[in-house]
């Protein structure tokens, strides 16, 4: 790479303006992109990034300003414009047929024929053995993507781009889904594509990697962006105040863990997913009071069916669960909430909350059957607002009212209200799965310390995460999932990233 | 102090969001009665004349208004049916088999039970009638909670079912004297009785839509049952029953629509008789998207078609339009309430959506 001699700008947004009903989404933003570089965008939930980036891919229309492509000014009103001018993008979920080989979900859309409609398999996979060859990416074109890896299903994302001669890569998050082994090895793809020429622009909201990997970095914060840095002379507390717009706690702030008596005793379960196939094969673990036990484990190795499995979502096939010495294994998710026990769930759009509803009818999800909400089956709606308003007031969460629907509210705000309405019951079990996914750093640190607040208040926390970083900063004991079984309790002593990640990739132990 | 002020604003808001909710069901009635004028205009006829005969028919006298909230009231009760179902998210299409399924067994009650003062025997027949419909509708419920049966299809197939069914009883078991195929008249213990012209029938029909109203809103079984219908993922993880929800949710959406049938037959047709009631159970559909799905919604929703079948013989008679007119207008309205963008952009209204560009994301 030759930075010096100032490569040519392939890529340029001048003052892009995007305008939702009641939202401004993009305030004049403008970018630079040059040939060879990786530009990474950092920015709060909210802050603009995925509007940004799908106007550069043709997905949205800018309200104002310009966008050029390789020195020439371009409207777009559908990705294929971006295709046929070389941009290419890589969802956060992944657009690929599970059932097809690499190459076929590589030609799909833009086939090889011989004449008469009949495909050309063999040069479709020619093709694909080239560029993975070319840029390093390992990836057999015969292979059916369903087998695959993650993080190799990543990469045959990237040949499509490839494929269709795109140049210019916009990667969306693209390490959410990655253990830290993948994601290593996706930064060194990165590069080698950076070497041949491919521009890449990079959205995150991990700090860590945009200093790994970034020529350059730009921060949005409200649409507008607030800062770009050389990663060189940058830190991560910098960029995460650019980020928030003032200065964040990274680190997680605690004392030594108190551990108490057991809390939740887990033995032998199993549980099936979604499509009937044996994916919990045998966890067994304890959590004790006043402790934060965290799983780390690639997505995928029965960690959702575990979380669902203890809060009676789903069924057990094999196994039992004891929560203070009483068996609830087959429990319903109401008796399971009645013993004291809180549930922040993977997705919070999904489970967590009712989108249309209010906040306070939200905060009331899983008791508003109780006084002093209902008596018999009369509803009090003033006692559901006030407590509420007392919530909204406790934990922050940013809204114009407390009969705002949940739906017009940030990713970080939606989970404080997750957060406020499962803290606010007497608590003698936490599991909170995933609780900062996809948030903001503000809203990270305060969950974190809430979290920690809990344990400390004597409540026993099952942690589940698929960010290591989260698992290893607030855990008190870390226990790594494998293909359905907890292979591994390390001491959070002995828990350093280089086993847990071992671990986590199914190696014995090291 | 402050809390009052919040108070007041949150009033404004919801005049703001009353006409917000009024004005696309409003707008596509006076765009559907446009067209039906031009179409009138088109077919030779006076537009005016013709929809002030429908008026003079529908609101011109005591008379013709009686007949109005007559015909309103079994369109009150199959548009809270489908409105009910929708909100747990089930599209109850079978308002038609549990309104005929209601209205035979409030028959059979009415006829075959003797001996009973009418304070009694009135109420028995109308809740036999009701709670018919309720277990015929329950069947859909079951079917989707224990099969994954949609309802759609369910109740559909459970309308054909019904027609048979009750053509057979009417026919059959329960056929009156004579050659006509219907059931013997009720006898008087159980006929609904008027109040002048008003249809005392009309009175329980807006009972059954603020009782409903109140279900839904101030109960935590209207909680539940909106949560399932919004998010059944939520409601699962809220603890709530959602198979049994489903289930008592179609119970009662059929128990509505069976009274409907139920008042039909005690209050004005005196007996069951095939067909004496053919297509009402589906304009509960129609005046259910009328309302919004909003159950007080209904009550307007339902005079308001309930006025145009009132008026519609009156015009024919007057102004010489083929009573058809009226179906193409409620048509038309059902019509514009559903493609509501059609009303919004009139109204100068911003989709929720954004503008989006296109829909397409992948390669293809």
């Amino acid at each position: 790479m030759s930075k010096q001699t100032n490569p040519p700008i392939v890529l340029e947004a001048k003052g892009i303006t995007k305008r939702f009903p009641g939202v401004l989404a993009n305030d004049s933003v403008d970018l630079q992109l040059h040939k060879g570089e990786i530009l990474a965008f950092l920015g709060e939930n909210g802050a603009g990034k995925s509007t940004l980036m799908n106007m550069l891919y043709g997905l949205y229309r800018p309200n104002e300003g310009e966008i050029w492509i390789k020195g020439e000014k371009v409207e777009m009103s559908n990705p294929r414009d971006a295709i046929d001018r070389g941009v290419g993008m890589v969802h956060q979920h992944f657009q690929l047929v599970p059932v097809m080989t690499v190459a076929e979900n590589v030609m799909l859309g833009s086939e090889i024929t011989r004449g008469g409609g009949v495909l050309s398999r063999r040069k479709a996979e020619e093709r694909v053995r080239e560029l993975s060859h070319q840029y390093g990416l390992d990836v057999d074109p015969t292979a059916v993507v369903e087998d695959l890896p993650v993080g190799m299903q990543q990469r045959v994302e990237i040949i499509k781009a490839l494929y269709r001669d795109a140049d210019i890569l916009i990667l969306d998050e693209p390490t959410a889904v990655l253990t830290p082994q993948e994601a290593n090895e996706l930064f060194r793809i990165m590069h080698d594509l950076t070497d041949e020429g491919v521009s890449i622009i990079f959205i995150t909201h991990k700090l860590k990697e945009v200093l790994n990997v970034a020529d350059t970095v730009g921060v949005l914060r409200r649409g507008k962006i607030v800062g770009s840095a050389k990663p060189a002379e940058s830190t991560q507390e910098s960029l995460a105040e650019l980020m928030v717009g003032r200065a964040v706690l990274l680190r997680v702030d605690k004392e030594k863990a108190d551990a108490g008596a057991v809390v939740l005793k887990v033995e032998g379960l199993q549980a099936f997913d979604d499509r009937k196939q044996l994916i919990l094969r045998g966890a067994d673990f304890e959590v004790r009071a006043g402790e934060i036990v965290g799983i780390a484990g690639v997505q995928g190795n029965g960690q959702r069916e575990l979380v669902e499995v203890l809060t009676g979502l789903r069924t057990a096939v094999n196994g039992r669960v004891w929560i203070e010495g009483q068996e609830v294994t087959h429990f319903s998710p109401r008796k399971i909430t009645e013993l004291g026990v809180a549930h922040i769930p993977e997705d919070r759009e999904k489970h967590g909350l009712v989108m249309p509803y209010s906040l306070a009818d939200n905060m009331v999800l899983n008791d508003y059957y109780q006084k002093p909400y209902a008596t018999g089956i009369i509803m009090h709606q003033d006692a559901i607002d006030a407590h509420g308003e007392q919530l909204i007031e406790k934990y922050d969460v940013r809204t114009p009212s407390v009969k705002t629907p949940a739906s017009s509210l940030s990713g970080g705000n939606k989970q404080k209200v997750i957060v406020a309405r499962e803290f606010s019951r007497p608590t003698k079990l936490l599991i909170a799965a995933q609780p900062t996914r996809g948030i903001d750093v503000g809203s990270i640190e305060f969950i974190h310390t809430q979290i920690v607040a809990q344990r400390d208040a004597g409540a026993a926390v099952l942690l589940i995460s698929a960010e290591l970083d989260e698992v290893l900063s607030l855990a008190d004991r870390v226990a790594v999932m494998f293909d359905g079984r907890i292979v591994k309790i390390l001491p959070i002593a002995e828990a350093t990233r280089e086993r847990v990640g071992l671990l986590m990739a199914g190696s014995e132990d090291a | 102090m402050a809390t009052k002020k919040k108070k007041d604003s949150s009033e404004g808001m919801s005049i703001g969001r009353v006409w917000r909710a009024v004005s696309i069901p409003l707008v596509s009635v006076l765009l559907a009665l446009l067209i039906g004028a031009i179409l009138l205009l088109i077919s030779g006829a006076s537009p005016m004349e013709a929809y002030q005969a429908l008026f003079k028919g529908s609101f011109g006298s005591m008379k013709a208004f009686g007949r109005t909230l007559e015909k309103s009231t079994p369109l009150i009760l199959g548009g809270l049916a489908v409105a009910f179902a929708f909100k747990a998210g089930l599209f109850n299409i079978g308002g038609q088999g549990q309104l005929l399924v209601g209205a035979i067994t409030a028959a059979y009650i009415g006829f075959a039970v003797t001996g009973l003062p009418l304070i009694i025997h009135l109420p028995l027949a109308l809740f036999a009638g009701s709670l018919a419909g309720a277990l015929y509708a329950a069947i859909s419920g079951a079917l989707k909670t224990y099969t994954g049966a949609h309802e759609v299809i369910t109740t559909i197939m459970l309308n054909y079912i019904a027609i048979n069914l009750t053509d057979y009883f009417a026919n059959g078991p329960w056929k009156d004297e004579g050659i006509i195929a219907r059931t013997p008249a009720v006898l008087e213990t159980a006929v609904i009785p008027a109040w002048g012209f008003v249809p005392i029938g009309f009175f329980i029909a807006v009972l059954m839509a603020f009782v409903t109203w109140y279900l839904l809103e101030r109960t935590t079984w209207g909680y539940e049952i909106k949560t399932t219908g919004l998010n059944a993922f939520a409601a699962q993880y809220a603890g709530i029953k959602v198979p049994l929800i489903i289930i008592m949710t179609m119970g009662f959406s059929g128990f509505l629509a069976g009274m409907g049938g139920a008042i039909e037959t005690l209050g004005v047709v005196g007996r069951y008789q095939p067909g004496f009631n053919a297509g009402l159970g589906f304009d509960g559909i129609t005046i259910a998207l009328l309302a919004k799905t909003h159950p007080l919604g209904v009550i307007p929703a339902a005079i308001l078609v309930g006025a145009m079948q009132a008026g519609s013989s009156q015009m024919q008679f007057d102004a010489d339009v083929p009573f058809q007119i009226i179906d193409v207008i409620q048509a038309l309205m059902l019509f514009f309430v559903s493609a509501d963008v059609i009303v919004r952009w009139l109204l100068g209204r911003r989709g929720e959506d954004g503008d989006k560009v296109s829909l397409g994301t992948g390669w293809g």
